[in-house]
């Protein structure tokens, strides 16, 4: 029988919040000397949010998986450091407050889902509801007047005071619809066709849903200029048809389509074409010159002057490359953490990744292994773009780094993935009711 | 479904396996190429993030570069050189992109991250302060060097002057003129930086070169010191009144050529060794290099430290005596023409290898390093580069060389109620162009605390210029500015 483990989470909890605050009276000492004034009221905030999302979760999905909330508490502190230190170290659009409050709204959302969301397999009956509300999502940024392009991509959405980054909700809702149609129709799609080489192909009537959200992939790279969360939703689909079907073909499938689709866009879209120059050419002078590649040279800079242990928290000068505090924060904690404090941070993102897939191999049905398996891949491909786009493993595309990058937008959805998996590991995790046997009146047929 | 998330969980495991080795590749085998790209203006940063160790010369007592906080966030601290032109070539500068004498010679010291000064420099980074560097005091006499760089600019022409003590190898004067403000150098502003630079960099004169230790010249009449030096040593029983030949005209073997005494000057046909360098002929000194051999004469120079790459710490121009060309190219190099060519620190060896009793010192410039807490870390020990001659023709060389200041064409430079030894140097450089000057010396003789050598360059010491009436004098004010302490 699996045990709560409450305790141990508690503990990891309090360490989680008891290494931010180290980490944040160091951004202090490196930078004027002293521990910041403001660093007990920062410690008590955090500790006193994560406790709130503790005690929720103590309540609502005793059960959970223990592991899950400590380790999203560390990133997003770790986050929240770094654009305090970059705030700090005068970089203007950086806002160390803001980022707290909106990871307090991240752990209402949280707390808010775990309450609401009582049984999770409710969702498939919202199955096409969730695809409707995630294609609308997408849609918002490119219409006028509530649509907003900032840094050459149209994925935002101006909410009075705030603007919104549809997309990142989108991804959720998205997630579920695949699950719930990929239940759904699963039978008909592992359906084989004609073999070709070692790969049995899928039949011709059956690439319909593909062809659909290949297209919608593509759309939103053309009409967004978003590289990114094309890549993502596609790659996290083909994913979750693979689960779903078993059949590689898919995967190749879709592969083949979305280079395919990528290298078209490539050959008509500049921005896309930039992408690829100031990548496979970065060092180059002209691409670096002509300002290509400026932004991704200086994330490796960054990195390469932190070498393996780091600069320190505030020693460094992580400022220097543009956008340090949303898009290059993981170069940015490189610089001052070292390739130590790097591999530590996706260390911690791989283990949210492993708890969130071993909920899906414990789920029960085959709805929740999707929509658990496919909330996990798509953290997990998220940090792969991202992380291997700001360190020059793949072209650069804009994407969030989850749970570090300053933002409202994705703190909020990312909170609630990390609730929807939580929600699902307690129902997993949560041994089933035991039959009640009246010995000796019944016999019951043992299988 | 559990085989395909299986699978997907290995996908995922890759992902971050590529993620975390790519992050390796950056942070650990590409790091330090990335930290050192000239487009990481951090360099830049770090180059003034540190608080850098003095250069100070007279034991401690003079400063010739410091450091400034200026209290910037970014760029901390800046370098001044107080005492400027005359030490430049020496002291050298602190550009944001480069740097040169002994800031850069020195400079892991300088900036704290040499091995000796590692434990210090945790402490520092641990408790938040800047890193902070040794200092580094020079040989220099400061008082010496201020005169032989007012005596040499004064002149209005280019040269350079050397001094050495010769019991030690002490550098005490390393003069090159023209000189330059070093301050303009040291400024973080890069644009203004390189403009200075690049002006320096295209004026005719070559401020920026040492002339010291950075080219070499024809040493003319100072070689016969060491001409004289081989021909002594190859039989014990020759001293300083051996009868040589001594022609008006030397016909050279193999040539239509002959070789005149200076000025068509007459030697008498036949003169003792010190006759001939009193009065500087031509003649006998070619005569005794084609008898002593061009092996000979090659290995005499090389123990007086010809062909040496020394690094005093600064790098230094090694000097040579040319290949071996066949006699009559012989009789020119035995008399430092042809392509014999020595800087005037070597020549300024030669001096102090005949004052010390044969025995030539490693030269140097850094007296001793100093911790940032005033400990000292490094204090250098004399070192001896080669035995050049036995104590005995060190002997009958320094006889002869005081016949030239007492008598000869080296009068400028005598000290009143001090024995000093000296030789005049007249190099040809081209024909039909002017000589290069030299003049080399030591005194007091017996106890000798100073060897000079000074060079004049050709062209710009007019057209009859000699070392006697251009060079010695310029020497006897830097003897007499290391004697009068």
């Amino acid at each position: 029988m699996t045990a709560k483990r409450r305790g141990a989470q508690l503990g990891m909890l309090a360490f989680a919040v008891l290494i931010v605050m180290g980490a944040y009276a160091s951004v202090g000492l490196g930078l004027n000397g002293k521990v910041p004034s403001g660093m007990l009221g920062y410690g008590l905030g955090l500790g006193g949010l994560m406790l709130a999302a503790y005690l929720v979760l103590a309540k609502w999905a005793p059960w959970a998986d223990p592991l899950l909330l400590p380790l999203v508490t560390l990133v997003n502190g770790v986050g929240l450091v770094m654009i305090y230190r970059l705030q700090e170290g005068g970089i203007k659009d950086a806002s160390a407050a803001n980022q707290l409050m909106w990871t307090a709204l991240g752990v209402v959302m949280f707390s808010a889902t775990l309450i609401v969301l009582k049984d999770h397999r409710t969702l498939q009956r919202f199955t096409y509801t969730a695809g409707f509300a995630g294609v609308v999502l997408l849609i918002l940024p490119v219409l006028p007047f509530i649509g907003a392009e900032h840094y050459g991509a149209r994925i935002w959405m101006n909410l009075g005071p705030f603007s919104l980054q549809p997309g990142e909700f989108a991804k959720l809702a998205l997630v579920v619809f695949f699950a719930g149609y990929l239940v759904a129709k699963r039978d008909v799609l592992a359906l084989a066709g004609r073999r070709l080489l070692f790969i049995d192909l899928p039949r011709a009537r059956d690439l319909g849903p593909v062809l659909i959200t290949w297209a919608v992939s593509i759309a939103v790279l053309v009409a967004e200029k978003d590289l990114g969360t094309s890549l993502l939703l596609f790659g996290a689909f083909i994913a979750m048809l693979y689960i779903a079907t078993q059949r590689t073909s898919w995967v190749l499938i879709g592969f083949l389509l979305f280079v395919g689709g990528a290298f078209l866009a490539g050959q008509i879209f500049t921005h896309v074409q930039a992408r690829f120059d100031g990548w496979l050419h970065a060092d180059s002078p002209e691409v670096y010159n002509a300002g290509t590649s400026y932004q991704l040279m200086q994330g490796l800079f960054s990195i390469g002057s932190g070498g393996i242990l780091g600069t320190g928290l505030g020693r460094g000068h992580p400022g220097l490359t543009p956008f340090s505090f949303s898009d290059f924060i993981f170069d940015a904690t490189g610089e001052e953490l070292g390739l130590t404090g790097l591999m530590a941070i996706l260390m911690v993102y791989a283990l949210i990744v492993e708890r969130g897939l071993r909920t899906a191999l414990a789920a029960r049905d085959p709805f929740s292994k999707l929509l658990a398996g496919g909330l996990s891949f798509i953290l997990a491909w998220q940090v792969f773009i991202i992380v291997g786009g700001v360190t020059r493993l793949i072209p650069l595309t804009g994407l969030v780094t989850p749970f570090m990058s300053a933002g409202g937008s994705a703190l909020l959805a990312n909170w609630m993935l990390i609730a929807a998996l939580v929600r699902m590991s307690d129902a997993a995790r949560r041994p089933p009711p035991q039959a009640i046997q009246d010995e000796g009146l019944t016999q019951v047929m043992q299988r | 479904m559990n085989s395909p998330l299986k699978r997907v969980a290995v996908a995922c495991l890759l992902m971050f396996g590529l993620l975390m080795a790519n992050v390796t590749y950056l942070g650990a085998v590409k790091a330090e190429s990335l930290r050192n790209d000239s487009r990481n203006v951090r360099m830049l940063y770090a180059r003034y993030s540190v608080d850098r160790g003095w250069i100070t010369a007279d034991n401690g007592k003079t400063t010739l570069a410091k450091t400034v906080d200026t209290g910037d966030k970014q760029f901390r601290f800046e370098r001044e050189y107080p005492l400027g032109k005359p030490f430049t070539h020496v002291v050298g500068w602190f550009a944001p992109e480069s740097s040169s004498g002994i800031e850069a010679a020195m400079n892991r010291y300088l900036d704290g991250s040499h091995p000796d000064l590692v434990v210090r420099r945790a402490i520092d980074m641990v408790s938040g302060k800047p890193a902070k560097g040794a200092s580094v005091d020079l040989t220099l006499n400061t008082k010496a060097q201020e005169i032989a760089y007012r005596d040499l600019a004064g002149t209005g022409k280019r040269g350079a002057v050397v001094a050495i003590e010769p019991k030690t190898g002490k550098i005490l004067t390393m003069v090159s003129v023209p000189s330059y403000d070093p301050n303009p150098l040291a400024k973080v502003d890069k644009a203004a930086v390189n403009k200075a630079y690049n002006r320096l960099d295209k004026d005719e004169n070559k401020p920026l070169l040492n002339r010291a230790i950075n080219l070499t010249f024809a040493p003319g009449s100072t070689f016969k010191t060491v001409t004289s030096a081989a021909y002594l040593s190859e039989d014990e029983s020759r001293d300083e009144n051996t009868m040589v030949d001594a022609p008006d005209s030397l016909p050279l073997p193999g040539t239509n050529i002959s070789l005149p005494n200076y000025h068509g000057e007459s030697c008498g046909g036949r003169a003792t060794l010190v006759q001939a360098l009193t009065i500087s002929c031509n003649t006998p000194f070619a005569i005794m290099g084609m008898e002593v051999g061009y092996d000979k004469l090659k290995e005499q120079a090389e123990k007086f430290g010809v062909g040496q790459q020394l690094e005093i710490p600064l790098k230094v121009a090694p000097s040579d005596i040319g290949p071996d060309e066949g006699k009559a190219a012989l009789a020119k190099t035995a008399i430092g023409q042809q392509s014999n060519q020595m800087t005037p620190l070597q020549m300024a060896m030669v001096a102090a290898g005949i004052a010390n009793q044969g025995t030539v010192m490693k030269p140097y410039l850094v007296n001793k390093i100093m911790g940032p807490d005033g400990s000292e870390i490094d204090v250098t020990e004399p070192e001896e580069l080669d035995e050049a001659v036995t104590p005995e023709v060190a002997s009958e060389l320094t006889k002869m060389m005081i016949s030239v200041v007492e008598h000869g064409t080296g009068s400028a430079a005598r000290l009143p109620g001090i024995t000093v030894a000296g030789k005049t140097g007249t190099a040809e450089t081209l024909p039909g162009k002017p000589s290069h000057a030299w003049f080399i010396s030591f005194a007091p003789v017996g106890d000798p605390k100073v060897a000079v050598a000074v060079f004049v360059e050709s062209g710009s010491a007019g057209n009859d210029a000699t070392g006697g009436a251009v060079a010695a004098p310029i020497a006897h004010d830097v003897m007499q500015a290391v004697l009068g302490q």
